[in-house]
C-alpha cells in the first residue's frame, strides 16, 4: 500500500529528508528521514500502533498531534513514545506497544 | 538556574505573536512546544483566510505560519521544540522535559518573571461503538497527515460533522487524492459556510443531514471497514429501520473542539464553563492576565476561535508581560491594547464571531467579580 500525497494542486510534496529504512515488528520499511514515525508506518499500511492495558483493545492515530498518546510505540527499546510527534532517523528499531509495555 | 523575562508555552499563532512582540520590546523569550515543527496548526490550513486585509484575508495559513517564523526569528526569540512543560511551580519555576537534537530527553528546570500559556485546543471525540477503532480519528489529525506529512489517512473516507472544519477538511482530503464517501451531519443543516460546502456538493459529495454515525465496523484486521449510520429524530436520537452501512477505512470526527487546559489547571488559575467557547477556560482580564499573577493566556486556551484571533490575544499578552516588566509605559501599553480590542471586536463580528464578543465580556466581567486583582502562583 502507498498512501503518500506525491502530487497537490496547492502543496510541494517533495520530501526534505533521506530516504531511510526502520524496522517495524522485524519488517523493514522505507521511510523519510525527519518525517513522523507514524506517516511512514502508516504509508506502510501499519495502523495498529499498540493495544491497550486491560482489554488488549488496537489503537492508531488519533489526534496527529501529541495530545492523546493513542499513537505511542515502542522505541529504539524506549516505551510510550508518541510516534506522531517523534521524526524518523535511519536505523530505528520499532515495536508495536503491548499494555504499558517495559522498556528494554 | 535557566532565568528568563518571559516563558511562552505552545508555538502556534497566539504563542508565537506572545513571543515575537515581548521580545520587541527588549525581553528575554524562551518559547517551548511539544511537536517537531513550531506553527501550531497554522502549516495545515493550506486554505486562504477570510476577513480583513488587515488580518491578511486571501492569505493561506501556511503562509502566515513562515512569515511569523521569520519574525520570531528576527525578535531573538529561542525556541525549543519537541519540548513539553510538566511542571509549574510557585516562584515561577518550571519543570521542562527538552527535547536535544539527538532525540534524548534532558529534565530542565528554569525560571520565568512572565509565563505565557497557549496551548491552544483538543478535537473533541464523539463516542459511538466502536469509535476506538484505529480508522476513526479527529478531522484534524486527518488534515495534519495530508497537509503536513503528505501521507493519506485511509483511501475511502466518511466525515462526520458539517461545520468549517469538516467541510474543508473533506476538501483538502479530495485535493490529496482520498476518496471522501460521504459527509453525515445531525443537524438539519449544514454547520459551516455555504461557500465551502458548495465545493463538497460541486464534487458530487453527499451531504447526509439528520444522520449520525451509530457504529464503526471492524474488519479482521482490527481496523474501520465501514460504519453504520441512521436518520436521527428531532432530539438527535437514531430512528430505528433507518440504518445503512457506508464502506470505508477512515472515520473523521469534526465535532468541535475544546480548549487545552492542562497546564492552566497546573498553574491553578481559576476556571469558569463556557459553552460557547468550548467548555472550561481561563478567567482573564482584558489585558490577558489571569487569576495567577504574571501568568497570561491567548489563543484557543482561552476559548476556541481561530488563527486571527488568537494572533491578536497573543499579542496583548506579549504587550501586558512586556508592561509588568517595565519595558513598556504603563500608557504606551494600554494604547496598544486599545487598537488590538478593536481589531478583535471587527473579527469578532457576524453570526459566529458575534456570540464570541459577548461572552469574551461575560468572562472578563466574571474575572473582576471573582478575581480582581491577581495573585501569586500557589
Amino acid at each position: 500500500m502507498c498512501l503518500r500525497v506525491d502530487h497537490h494542486v496547492i502543496l510541494d510534496c517533495t520530501h526534505v529528508g533521506d530516504e531511510v529504512e526502520i524496522t517495524v515488528d522485524g519488517k523493514v520499511i522505507k521511510a523519510y528521514e525527519g518525517e513522523p514515525i507514524l506517516a511512514a508506518i502508516l504509508n506502510a499500511g501499519i495502523k495498529i500502533n499498540r493495544y491497550t492495558v486491560k482489554r488488549k483493545e488496537p489503537r492508531g492515530l488519533f489526534c496527529g498531534i501529541g495530545q492523546c498518546t493513542d499513537c505511542a510505540m515502542v522505541v529504539d527499546g524506549k516505551a510510550n513514545v508518541r510516534t506522531c510527534i517523534t521524526p524518523v532517523k535511519a536505523g530505528m528499531v520499532i515495536k508495536t506497544q503491548d499494555g504499558l509495555a517495559k522498556g528494554e | 538556574m535557566l532565568e528568563k523575562d518571559v516563558l511562552v508555552i505552545g508555538a502556534g499563532p497566539a504563542g508565537l505573536a506572545a513571543s515575537i512582540e515581548a521580545g520587541k520590546y527588549g525581553a528575554s523569550v524562551l518559547l517551548v512546544d511539544l511537536n517537531m515543527q513550531p506553527g501550531g496548526q497554522l502549516f495545515k490550513q493550506i486554505h486562504k483566510f477570510f476577513g480583513s486585509s488587515a488580518h491578511r484575508s486571501g492569505t493561506r495559513g501556511y503562509d502566515i505560519g513562515k512569515q511569523l517564523l521569520k519574525e520570531a526569528e528576527e525578535s531573538d526569540v529561542e525556541i525549543w521544540m519537541q519540548s513539553t512543560v510538566i511542571g509549574i511551580f510557585p516562584g515561577n519555576k518550571i519543570a521542562i522535559e527538552k527535547g536535544l537534537d539527538s532525540g534524548e530527553k534532558e529534565m530542565v528546570t528554569m525560571q520565568a518573571k512572565k509565563i505565557i500559556i497557549a496551548t491552544g485546543a483538543s478535537e473533541n471525540a464523539i463516542r459511538f461503538k466502536g469509535w476506538t477503532t484505529p480508522g476513526v480519528m479527529g478531522a484534524g489529525a486527518a488534515q495534519t497527515m495530508i497537509n503536513v506529512n503528505h501521507v493519506k489517512p485511509g483511501q475511502k473516507i466518511v466525515m462526520l460533522g458539517t461545520g468549517n472544519v469538516g467541510l474543508i477538511v473533506s476538501y483538502q482530503l479530495m485535493q490529496a487524492g482520498c476518496d471522501v464517501v460521504s459527509l453525515i451531519e445531525a443537524a438539519p443543516k449544514i454547520g459551516g459556510y455555504a461557500v465551502h460546502a458548495a465545493k463538497i456538493r460541486r464534487a458530487g459529495v453527499p451531504i447526509r443531514l439528520q444522520h449520525t454515525i451509530i457504529e464503526a465496523k471492524k474488519g479482521a484486521d482490527g481496523c474501520v471497514c465501514g460504519c453504520v449510520i441512521a436518520q436521527v429524530d428531532e432530539h438527535f436520537q437514531p430512528i430505528p429501520g433507518t440504518e445503512e452501512t457506508i464502506a470505508c477505512d477512515t472515520i473523521a470526527l469534526a465535532a468541535g473542539l475544546k480548549p487545552t487546559m492542562d497546564l492552566v489547571k497546573l498553574a491553578g488559575c481559576k476556571l469558569t464553563f463556557n459553552g460557547p467557547f468550548g467548555g472550561y477556560i481561563p478567567l482573564h482580564n482584558e489585558r490577558m492576565e489571569t487569576s495567577c499573577e504574571g501568568v497570561f493566556v491567548a489563543g484557543d486556551t482561552t476559548g476556541v476561535e481561530e488563527a486571527n484571533t488568537a494572533l491578536e490575544e497573543g499579542k496583548i499578552a506579549g504587550i501586558s508581560a512586556a508592561e509588568d516588566l517595565g519595558l513598556l509605559t504603563a500608557d504606551a501599553a494600554s494604547d496598544k491594547r486599545a487598537e488590538i480590542w478593536d481589531r478583535l471586536h471587527s473579527l469578532r463580528l457576524g453570526p459566529f464571531g458575534e456570540r464570541r464578543m459577548i461572552e469574551k465580556e461575560v468572562v472578563m466581567d466574571e474575572y473582576k467579580e471573582r478575581i480582581g486583582t491577581p495573585s501569586p502562583i500557589q
